[in-house]
């Protein structure tokens, strides 16, 4: 992305003239050309779908234990096989789906919102602005996360299930704290894109025809540093989902009954060699979900980049 | 029986009119168990001191090659005077002994000393006031110094001044020792004792070396460069220490105790979790000894189906059972939630809590949770045998739970779930987070959901939940909740430490930052009668009466309710000869442990 | 620069500064004690447990703690662990090595299969390696620690009987058998935090390149006649490093401060496993300086990083 002039599209010479369309339309229209993406995209919408109707469909509660049928493999009756209780896979990880991807997303989404807002403020600015900001960037990089989630926990369950209930407040907690402790390094990589990006030529020319600060920002730097952000952002969602699992394990996340995919997998692996089916399909879900954002996430950034032709 | 025919027969036997196996014979007519027999006269003085429990130690010579040990927890320090949890003793009994050992029956065995005091040998005082310790001879500390009466008073002097601050302050800080001669040392207290073996026993008797700490006593105590390189008397010699990680000793080649130790050289690594220390040990025997494997009996099983190891099951007296909150935790009293002031709205009714006991499914939670390391339980004081009530019994029956909560008057309202008045059967049901316990709460709250009882889930992290911060309300002492399960363990072979949670004066309040040991906050005069008379009463049959009616009462009330007793699981290699005491470290019988062909 | 890098390090030091602050007070707020096994124990009486709270200063109000903390660190003095009753600067050197060795180790092999990898999965977008090297990252980083740790246990050391998977930090003996033991037990640790590291890193390698590659002054390198290796090398990498740098710059205060659950896993004994036992017996003192050295490594290798953009890019100035 660094050191070039302002790219103009290498083909566009001998292309046809086409009707001018908006930049939404454009992105959309390049998107579909991105076969894999699209294809991703459908997956992950059948999986979201899946977990948000599924239940619906397959009734089996999800904490009825049954010692006569313990760690079975896939059958009719369990098509994801049983856990150590006895309990139906299937229902679980349905249900467990939900709080999963929803942990994923909504922490990606405030780790990203957050990483971008203080990267660009402080890429953008100089001086005082930058290393303040820095400092409360190098100040989140070191804290040690272990005791503050505890301090954070218990100082804030009690009030936060008052207010929306449990499994509400948990889930508001966890996000908060997954994504507080996910936008540093979104934050930097902005930061450095934006060294180097204000430097360029397009800015340059942009901030001479009396471009204001925040539209060079949004309008003409940002989209050029999004390429870092969108990986990251996700592989966020990776990490948000193994982290809530990690999170459960230490007795922060949500209460130990609740089946999320994490959870499960860290369930599952002490019985690895004798039950693998356990750990096959919430690992499975983990991984097919993230394939599948970054495909859509590798589709989006072709789609905006305007360099390149489709 | 009565205990007036029971005193005659074992009278007999002591003067040799029984014999002990017609005695034992009897006593099986009467439906006590053998082990049970043999304690009656062993506490009565009829039987040998010496233990008859440990396996032979048939070696004929040393050079055993090395043994490993995993632990999952590692240790941190090596002064047992320091040494706060089991790891950190289990690493200082490597080089250092006490007295005596703690025998799997729950008798003394002779380490240090020359023998067990006793009644008949006038070493120990009819009065229960004092007890004289002879000491062995041929002790040699490992820098070749002599062993003798003046490293035993000088322990005590260690060990009670505050300013040292060890942990072991509460064996010695009552007591006075006093030198007799070279080799002998004799132990006085201020009342009657019945249960005179804590000082210079077991765990908390290890002994270290006067020469070496003399100048370290009190505030600089932590400056002693012994501290981090042990000097003990013990079957191996301190090698090597990285705190939290491993600890490595060698053969003391002089140690008293003919043809021992066997091996040349020992470590213990410590780290970890437990289902891969198993493995290391049952799949790839990588390791000869695995500590404490707190895992699902299923997989040991599935592990020891590779044939190279066994697990151990060595029976102590640790139980985790249920507590059922006598005060109310949900409405401060003079500001004070869960207040002695207060009583529970639903749990101070007999009924409700023996509907809740009948609904703990302990077959299943036996069967599939613990396997051999929870068999069910029916008594809170469980062992030694001699203090096991044959009294208690459990059964798991919903039908039987809801004819009780029917016929108390307790009707289940439109959702379901019982109430009287505007009183609801809702509880949260609280424990620490331990993939056994989330297990044994699901069991049973679907069994308390078939009766009409609502039970909320709680778990809070084992370093909250077990913590003694005055600040957190999710401490177990606190119990700020209906229902909360928990392991207590038992650390001797006596239980008057262990049954002091139920009398009226250990209530855990505010008053005593919630340090007191009665956490279920229930209040009995007549276990409190019973209690008081145990503590001085010296003789051993009417003591176990005395221990066996309290277990009755707080059993019997349903104010706790015992799930399983957790004997320690362990594994070793098939070719280890690892002896075990359910009632002392692990590294207790070190010096006897051996590998065979 | 040399001004700038000057008033950096003068930053630095009332930022080392709050940050300690606020460690220390959220340490002296969050819930536990380190007497957890005297509370469970009933032959430790209450007062006892109490004295020795009072004798290792638990009971001050925390501003007094702090200050008693900060001037013995200023003196050099790091504390004493409350739970070995040693001090702490012994611990943590005790354990240095072995978490440098492992952790560098595997942030090397990180790097080691994320360049090439990246690189070159970008210099041809789509091909088959691209697709395969990628469905490999989502594998490897959808996967966490815990997991791929037992498996390949279960696989070299149980099914296959290859690899140990108890870590010796002091082997016995010397030469290359000694070394060659080592060598056996850092492999599974090493390689599955580096394959976890290096799949993420892969991404970012190929899009920083894959945005690089397109830009106008790589055709007309390419129309100039230069080898393909030699554009990809000159003149892509180094201006697709400032998104790698940023990252390595932020992962390296890891290699001082361990990975937590992989060395639980193979027992490592690094500074991780001491930073968590630390946190879960609320040992503070270890916690304070385990966490305080990463926040000094934090500090500086994110002002190292500021400088290296400088290097790569040399339009970006420094005011």
């Amino acid at each position: 992305m660094a050191g070039s002039t302002l790219a103009s599209p290498t083909a566009s010479a001998g292309a046809p003239a086409r009707k001018p369309v908006s930049p939404g339309l454009e992105a959309w229209r390049r998107f579909r050309k991105h076969r894999l993406a699209v294809a991703s995209a459908v997956v992950l919408s059948v999986v979201v779908l899946a977990v948000l109707f599924g239940p619906l469909f397959w009734t089996v509660a999800i904490d009825e234990i049954d010692f006569s049928a313990t760690l079975e493999g896939p059958s009719w009756a369990h098509p994801f096989g049983t856990d150590d209780l006895g309990q139906d896979l299937l229902a679980r990880m349905l249900y467990g789906g939900r709080i999963s991807l929803a942990v994923g997303f909504a922490a990606m989404a405030v780790a990203v919102f957050v990483g971008i807002l203080v990267g660009a403020v402080a890429g953008i600015s100089r001086g005082s602005v930058d290393a303040a900001l820095m400092w409360l960037t190098d100040l989140f990089l070191s804290l040690p996360q272990l005791p503050l989630l505890l301090l954070i926990i218990y100082l804030f369950r009690d009030t936060l299930r008052e207010w929306v209930g449990p499994e509400m407040g948990v889930f508001i907690l966890i996000v908060l704290v997954i994504g507080s402790f996910g936008w540093m390094p979104v934050a930097r990589l902005v930061r450095a894109q934006f060294f180097s990006l204000r430097e360029k030529e397009f800015v340059e020319a942009a901030r001479a025809l009396g471009a204001s600060t925040p539209r060079l920002v949004i309008r003409h730097i940002l989209p050029n540093a999004l390429g870092p952000v969108i990986v990251a952002g996700t592989i966020d969602v990776a990490a948000a989902i193994i982290a809530e699992s990690t999170l459960s394990f230490l007795g922060l996340g949500f209460p130990p009954d609740i089946p999320t995919w994490g959870r499960l997998l860290f369930d599952a692996r002490d019985h690895l060699d004798f039950a693998p089916h356990w750990a096959l399909f919430p690992g499975g879900a983990i991984f097919l979900t993230v394939l599948t954002i970054n495909f859509v996430g590798d589709g989006l950034r072709d789609a905006l980049d305007p360099r390149r032709v489709l | 029986m009565t205990e007036d025919d029971l005193r005659q027969l074992i009278g007999r036997v002591k003067r040799g009119a029984l014999s002990r196996r017609g005695f034992i014979r009897r006593m099986a007519a009467v439906g006590l168990t053998a082990p049970m027999a043999t304690q009656l006269l062993a506490i009565a003085g009829a039987a040998p001191a010496a233990s008859q429990s440990l396996p032979a130690y048939t070696p004929t010579q040393r050079g055993g090659g090395q043994l490993k040990i995993l632990y999952w927890q590692a240790s941190t320090l090596l002064n047992p005077h320091f040494a706060t949890g089991t790891t950190n003793q289990d690493a200082s009994r490597i080089f250092y002994e006490p007295l005596a050992n703690w025998a799997p029956d729950g008798t003394l065995v002779p380490l240090l000393a020359a023998e067990i005091p006793s009644v008949e040998n006038r070493t120990l005082a009819e009065d229960g006031r004092s007890v004289t310790w002879k000491l062995r001879r041929d002790v040699k500390w490992h820098d070749g110094e002599q062993f003798s009466a003046d490293d035993v008073v000088f322990n005590w002097e260690y060990a009670r001044n505050p300013a040292t601050a060890a942990v072991s302050i509460g064996s010695y800080r009552d007591i006075e020792v006093r030198k007799v001669d070279d080799f002998t040392v004799r132990v006085e207290f201020a009342r009657p004792t019945p249960f005179w073996a804590d000082a210079f026993v077991a765990t908390r008797g290890m002994l270290i070396p006067r020469h070496l700490f003399k100048d370290y006593v009190g505030g600089t105590s932590r400056d002693a460069p012994a501290n981090l390189r042990p000097v003990g008397t013990g079957p191996y010699r301190f090698e090597s220490f990285a705190p939290g990680d491993i600890v490595r000793g060698t053969a003391n080649t002089s140690y008293y105790m003919p043809n021992r130790p066997f091996f040349d050289s020992m470590e213990i690594k410590g780290g970890g979790d437990a289902v891969s220390a198993a493995r290391a040990v049952l799949q790839t025997g990588e390791y000869d000894y695995a500590w404490n494997l707190q895992v699902e009996d299923e997989i040991l099983k599935r592990l020891e189906a590779a044939n190279r190891g066994r697990v151990n099951v060595v029976e102590g007296g640790n139980i985790e059972f249920i507590m059922l909150n006598q005060t109310d935790p949900w409405n401060e009293v003079e500001g004070e939630r869960a207040s002695i002031k207060s009583t529970h709205p639903s749990l101070t009714d007999p009924a409700v809590r023996e509907a809740l006991s009948l609904l703990v499914d302990k077959k299943s939670i036996e069967d599939h949770i613990y396997g051999r390391g929870g068999p069910a339980a029916s008594n809170f004081l469980n062992n030694p045998p001699r203090f096991r009530s044959e009294n208690m019994k459990w059964e798991f029956s919903i039908a039987k739970a809801n004819e009780i909560l029917d016929r108390a008057g307790w009707a289940r309202g439109r959702d379901g779930i019982r109430a009287k008045g505007n009183v609801r059967l809702r509880y949260v049901f609280q424990t620490s987070i331990n993939a056994p316990r989330q297990k044994t709460q699901a069991v049973i709250k679907q069994a308390a959901s078939r009766c009409g009882i609502d039970i909320e889930l709680k778990s809070v992290t084992a370093s909250v939940f077990f913590s003694s911060d005055v600040a957190n309300p999710d401490t177990y002492t606190k119990f700020w909740s209906d229902i909360q399960m928990y392991t207590t363990t038992m650390t001797q072979a006596d239980p008057q430490l262990f049954m002091n949670q139920y009398v009226s004066w250990e209530i855990s309040s505010q008053e005593n930052k919630w340090q007191g040991r009665n956490i279920v906050r229930w209040r009995n005069e007549e276990y409190d009668a019973a209690f008081r008379a145990a503590e001085g009463e010296l003789d051993p049959v009417k003591r176990a009466a005395l221990f066996i009616k309290m277990n009755d009462l707080v059993v019997g009330n349903h104010v706790v309710i015992p799930v399983v007793r957790r004997p320690l699981v362990s594994a070793s290699l098939n070719t280890l000869v690892s002896p075990l005491s359910g009632w002392d470290s692990t590294i207790a019988f070190l010096y006897n442990w051996h590998r065979t062909a | 620069m040399t001004q700038y890098v000057l008033r950096r390090l003068l930053i630095a030091i009332p930022s080392l500064l709050g940050i300690s602050v606020i460690l220390f007070t959220v340490l002296a707020l969050a819930p536990g004690d380190p007497f957890e096994e005297l509370a469970t124990n009933p032959a430790v009486p209450p007062d006892v447990r109490a004295a020795l709270r009072a004798s290792l200063g638990l009971d001050d109000p925390v501003h007094v703690r702090y200050f008693n903390w900060l001037f013995a660190m200023l003196r050099g003095d790091w504390g004493y662990s409350f739970v070995s009753r040693i001090d702490v600067d012994d611990l943590i050197l005790q354990r240095l090595p072995t978490t440098l060795i492992v952790i560098g180790s595997s942030q090397i092999l990180a790097l080691m299969i994320a360049l090439p990898v990246g690189v070159y999965a970008a210099t041809r977008p789509y091909s088959i390696f691209d697709q395969i090297a990628n469905t490999l990252a989502f594998i490897g980083f959808s996967l966490p620690t815990f997991f791929t740790g037992i498996l390949f246990i279960l696989f070299f050391s149980i099914y296959l009987d290859w690899l140990p998977f108890v870590y010796r930090s002091d082997i016995p003996g010397s030469g290359l058998p000694w070394f060659w033991e080592h060598v056996k037990q850092s492999i599974m640790p090493i390689a599955v935090l580096g394959l976890f590291q290096g799949a993420a890193w892969t991404r970012f390698v190929r899009s920083a390149v894959l945005d690089v590659i397109r830009l106008d002054y790589v055709t007309t390198a390419r129309a100039k006649g230069l080898a393909e290796r030699v554009i990809t090398i000159k003149h892509v990498m180094r201006n697709a490093l400032i998104p790698v740098v940023t990252l390595v710059a932020l992962s390296m205060p890891a290699v001082f401060g361990g990975a937590i659950v992989t060395e639980q896993i193979f027992r490592v004994p690094g500074i991780g496993s001491l930073l968590i036992t630390a946190i879960l017996a609320n040992d503070t003192p270890v916690i304070m300086a385990v966490t305080f050295v990463v926040s000094i490594l934090v500090i500086l290798f994110n002002l190292l990083a500021d400088v290296l953009y400088g290097w790569l890019d040399p339009r970006i100035s420094y005011r």
